[in-house]
């Protein structure tokens, strides 16, 4: 399919540039619709490469590019299943969005993700498989996983790792803070920061320039310069199920859902 | 250095011209959740707003249990 338009994203191509849009109130949560539409979109990438150079995700939500995962979805859905039907669920979710994750990361063609606003989470772990993140100057990124009891879960850590020094990382995966654009830019996250609305501008800008390079020799260096993780991506899904299991993350999703606190995603 | 009645003031000034409430509205005790009628997503765009203007990292936990607009100059105050 060369476009498309479902319940949680839409794809077209424009000027040789593939353009994923995540569009789903409240602010493009991944659950098993996005799930779905994902996996649908990384099954039409093989043939939208074809007549494109570069993808760009974006959101079209004012509240941000992605808070991450749907926990909602996943505690009202957790409460009607006894335990190991919950875990094998889980599991098998991890290992669906890794597969999407993945071939995000190792597509052949440059990626870009233009995020503004909230990239909590499992947004932040899909701009992390771009090749490059462009920021709107009011982004913020953040990791608030260990409230819950749990790790990143789609990526994260081993992405994360690949691009961060280990300090940055483990600051922001033990205190669940946030960062701004500026500041993850500064620490070499985020290739570029542009004034509040422009970011999509600005990574059109940027994959129009990626066009004018022979695209096999760009290839090339992708493969050469940003290797996929795949072992400790396999380590993460292993240990964010064995943490799983434990009564923290029930108390975890419990307290955020049915929490009314100003910063509900602080512990 | 600013002191932090300068600061309080600048926080004031810049919550009052972005949420578009009068600045005669706002005073260094209020609630400024209650007072700005902002949400937790709101509560971001005004950290990072603070952050750029005063040029300073706050931690998000930094904040937390903080509401007036006393307590969070003094907050930023002491990252300047």
């Amino acid at each position: 399919m060369k476009t498309f338009r479902g319940e949680a994203l839409s794809w077209h191509i424009v000027d040789a540039t593939i353009e994923l849009v995540l569009d789903r109130a409240p602010c493009n949560e991944i659950g098993s619709v996005a799930l779905t539409e994902l996996e649908q979109f990384i099954a039409a990438l093989g043939a939208l490469e074809r007549d494109a150079h570069a993808l760009i995700i974006s959101s079209a939500r004012k509240e941000g590019f992605c808070a991450g995962a749907d926990l909602r979805e996943l505690y009202h859905r957790s409460l009607q299943l006894p335990s190991a039907a919950r875990l094998e669920g889980v599991r098998d979710f991890l290992e669906r969005i890794h597969r999407v994750m993945n071939a995000i990361d190792e597509a052949p063609l440059v990626t870009i993700a233009a995020v503004h606003g909230v990239t909590f989470g499992g947004g932040f772990e899909l701009a992390l498989t771009c090749d490059l993140i462009v920021a709107d100057k009011m982004a913020r990124f953040c990791f608030p996983e260990l409230r819950l009891g749990l790790i990143p879960g789609f990526g994260g850590i081993p992405r994360l790792k690949r691009d961060l020094g280990n300090a940055l990382v483990r600051d922001l995966l033990f205190t669940g803070r946030s960062i701004n654009a500026t500041k993850a830019q500064a620490a070499g996250l985020v290739s570029q920061v542009v004034a509040e609305g422009d970011a999509l501008r600005a990574a059109r800008a940027t994959a129009a320039q990626i066009g004018k390079f022979d695209r096999e020799t760009t290839k090339a260096a992708k493969r050469f310069i940003k290797p996929v993780p795949y072992q400790e991506l396999r380590q993460e899904i292993d240990i964010f199920c064995e943490l799983f299991t434990r009564p923290a993350v029930d108390a975890g999703l419990r307290k955020f859902v049915e929490s009314t606190d100003a910063l509900p995603y602080l512990p | 250095m600013a002191t932090l009645q300068d600061t309080t003031d600048q926080i004031l000034e810049l919550a009052a011209a972005h949420f578009k409430v009068p600045r005669a509205q706002l005073s260094p005790d209020d609630d400024f959740f209650k007072k700005l009628g902002i949400n937790s997503l709101q509560a971001l765009d005004l950290l990072t707003r603070l952050e750029q203007h005063f040029h300073i990292e706050l931690p998000d936990y930094e904040l937390q249990g903080v509401s007036d607009f006393r307590t969070l100059a003094e907050r930023i105050q002491s990252r300047l």
